[in-house]
């Protein structure tokens, strides 16, 4: 067959015009959720999860008879670790799918690439990851672990351990930076020195001449906020070099999308981290979440951090959403402020009503045998970092994400 | 003392690695004149190639040195006869059929691998030098570099086949008249290119993780190594990859991995101004 030009065409603009059709025509009487996580690519590891813990909170939702009478809908797109995909779904989720909340992102630079569209069109937004700190909008809701809450429990326990001396590897975009200076403040606040500090493209793979580097500094601890699939090389080439018995290894970020259960036991045994979830922690809600997920994901135990944080994310907006008796963006905003509390997987986890960042449990841990083993829990941890620039109560116009000086 | 011997080992290793990645792009590009734009994923390949026989239950040597190569090979023969044959002596022809190829190799890889990061443990563990701990895999990519760049040298400069090859390369026509096909000549060489990409994505892969995409992060070195080698294929390939792979080192060292990249690539642009026919292109003239 062969195509002609105009025929060509015809084709062509049927098939954008199709495009252009509303993706699903929606029944008017279901609650739309909408996702935009990095199902795929090299923050995938973060991302899969993260989806599933949605789906599966949405399906218990829905089995409970829905929020007001109505059952939720997901519409969720992958972004395909693109930081460029997150502006255009965010667009589409809002202006074309009109959902009535958003729970999404996973790095940094990805909230802020959508935050400010869900700011404009006043489309609720959660981001349920653990990050920097400091953003303060009332229009988004955060539950994630901050440094106030991480940070500062896991330095003096690193540093305590080995020893005054610290090295930084951070990721180099928003996370990374915001993150390293924090830990620098915390080391300090502990009596301990910064040696050197070095920032890696999420794209860089080889650690041979850094991991020579640190050695010709000599720190006591190593910490290590890096980020995604590539720098999980140098947890790897750090073990290869053979330092793992010679420098201790802390990490602000490792384990939060299971890379314990990547890396080998020895690889990975004694690395030091502060988080809200582990898969080990014993309790009759972990169990039972643990199983819940199971049976929804065919024998999967694939849960991390971020993803108990998404599905914590997605029971507090559901709360928020009963509160309210209403899906308008303000009263549930309202409900919310009032200090919402659910009881997820990680323990209790409170709405902030002044940052509308979250109270949490923070567990000090150690990777053992590719799990995390529960050294010690600090109980109900409250977000100072973002409170002491944030009030929304005072300020509720307030819209940017604020930075620690040094 | 301790120090020197690291940072040395370091160069060294930046030297090798520079080496390899480049070894399988100076046949194909450098003798056969076909701009490969899927050396990447030819690299790739070798690299999924060598991680698929090791969960198999492969011993990771032989999957790296020896299953990588052949079936990076031997893709690269089918690849050969069914686009690169007809392309011959086509420069730009050749740059967009294998940029296609490129996005059909990550396409596939993303079929059947997974849009996601796998990776295997290095085989060798480090060792101590005085106070300073150095990853031994260092020394086994310095080793696979060095007795590639003697078994190029050897094959191609001593062997009746060598000679055979860089004739046709030179002169296919005068070749034919004494009774060798070029076609075939050809084919045997980009079958050995390919290989070498495959066997330089089998030996990196262990030191880093793969993803499909993994083979952008070669292919501008690579290219850039080869050219800057000029004309000589082995000679050049050494002279070209150790300056490069000094000045990242040094920069690497000296700054941050970031601007060790940003100084090789100003190192190249200054070089090929100066050189614009590569470094083999005004020393060393007429070596292997």
């Amino acid at each position: 067959m062969t195509i002609s030009r105009r025929k060509f065409v015809a084709a062509g603009a049927a098939l954008t015009g199709s495009m252009l059709l509303p993706r699903v025509v929606m029944a008017a009487d279901t609650i739309k959720l909408g996702s935009v996580l990095d199902t795929s690519g090299i923050f995938d590891a973060y991302g899969k999860p993260m989806d599933m813990a949605m789906r599966l909170a949405v399906d218990q939702i829905n089995a409970d008879g829905g929020l007001l009478g109505k059952q939720v809908e997901v519409v969720s797109y992958d972004t395909q670790s693109d930081m460029a995909l997150y502006s255009q779904y965010a667009q589409q989720l809002t202006r074309q799918d009109k959902v009535d909340v958003v729970h999404g992102g996973i790095l940094s630079a990805s909230r802020e690439a959508i935050r400010q569209t869900m700011h404009k069109t006043k489309t609720l937004y959660f981001y349920n990851v653990l990050y920097e700190g400091g953003v303060c909008d009332r229009n988004i809701f955060i539950n994630g672990v901050t440094p106030a809450q991480q940070v500062e429990a896991l330095v003096p326990y690193a540093m305590g351990k080995s020893g005054k001396k610290v090295y930084i590897l951070a990721a180099d975009y928003n996370y990374g930076h915001i993150t390293a200076k924090w830990i620098q403040k915390f080391v300090a606040d502990n009596g301990g020195e910064t040696v050197g500090v070095d920032f890696f493209p999420l794209d860089v793979a080889d650690f041979g001449s850094t991991i020579a580097k640190i050695q010709t500094v000599g720190p006591d601890l190593v910490i290590a906020p890096l980020v995604g699939g590539a720098h999980l090389s140098f947890f790897r080439q750090w073990a290869a070099a053979g330092m793992k018995d010679k420098i201790a290894l802390a990490s602000t970020t490792l384990g939060v999308g299971n890379e314990h259960k990547v890396l080998t036991a020895e690889e990975g045994n004694g690395i030091m981290v502060a988080y809200n979830y582990s898969q080990e922690l014993d309790t009759p809600a972990n169990n039972a979440f643990k199983k819940s997920w199971a049976d929804a994901n065919g024998g999967d135990q694939s849960m991390h951090e971020i993803a108990v944080s998404n599905y914590q994310g997605v029971l507090t907006w559901a709360e928020g959403v009963r509160k309210a008796g209403s899906l308008d963006r303000d009263a549930v905003i309202e409900a919310l402020e009032t200090g919402v509390s659910i009881d997820g997987p990680a323990g209790k986890i409170t709405v902030d009503p002044k940052t509308h960042h979250a109270v949490l449990d923070v567990h000090l841990m150690e990777f053992q045998d590719q799990g995390m083993r529960v050294v010690e829990t600090l109980p109900q941890r409250q977000p100072i970092d973002t409170q002491a620039v944030c009030d929304l109560q005072a300020n509720p116009n307030d819209n940017k994400q604020y930075e620690i000086e040094i | 003392m301790d120090l020197s011997f690291v940072i040395l080992v370091e160069i060294f290793y930046a030297v090798a690695s520079l080496a390899l990645i480049s070894a399988g792009l100076a046949v194909v590009f450098g003798m056969m004149k076909v701009i490969n734009l899927a050396h990447g994923e030819f690299m790739m390949m070798g690299g999924y190639a060598t991680i698929t026989a090791v969960q198999l239950g492969v011993n990771v040597f032989v999957a790296m040195l020896i299953i990588a190569p052949l079936i990076v090979g031997l893709i690269g023969l089918v690849v050969e006869r069914l686009v690169i044959r007809h392309l011959y002596g086509r420069l730009v022809d050749t740059m967009l059929a294998t940029w296609g190829l490129s996005l059909f190799f990550i396409g596939m890889a993303t079929m059947i691998f997974g849009n996601t990061t796998t990776s295997i443990t290095t085989p060798i563990t480090g060792f101590a030098v005085g106070d300073y701990q150095i990853n031994g895999y260092n020394f086994f990519i310095f080793f696979v570099s060095a007795v590639l760049l003697i078994s190029m040298y050897v094959l191609l400069k001593t062997t009746r086949l060598g000679l055979i090859a860089r004739g046709t390369m030179q002169r296919s026509d005068i070749a034919a008249a004494l009774g060798y096909s070029p076609d075939r000549i050809y084919m045997a060489t980009f079958f050995c290119g390919s290989a070498l990409s495959g066997l330089a994505g089998a030996v990196l892969a262990p030191l880093v993780g793969l993803v499909p995409t993994s083979g952008g992060a070669y292919i501008a070195k690579a290219f850039i190594t080869v050219i800057a080698g000029g004309p000589s294929l082995i000679v050049g390939l050494i002279s070209s990859s150790s300056l490069f792979g000094v000045v990242n080192q040094i920069f690497t060292f000296g700054i941050s991995p970031v601007f060790g990249d940003v100084a090789l690539l100003i190192a190249a642009v200054i070089l090929l101004r100066l050189l614009p026919q590569g470094v083999t292109g005004k020393f060393f003239k007429g070596k292997m």
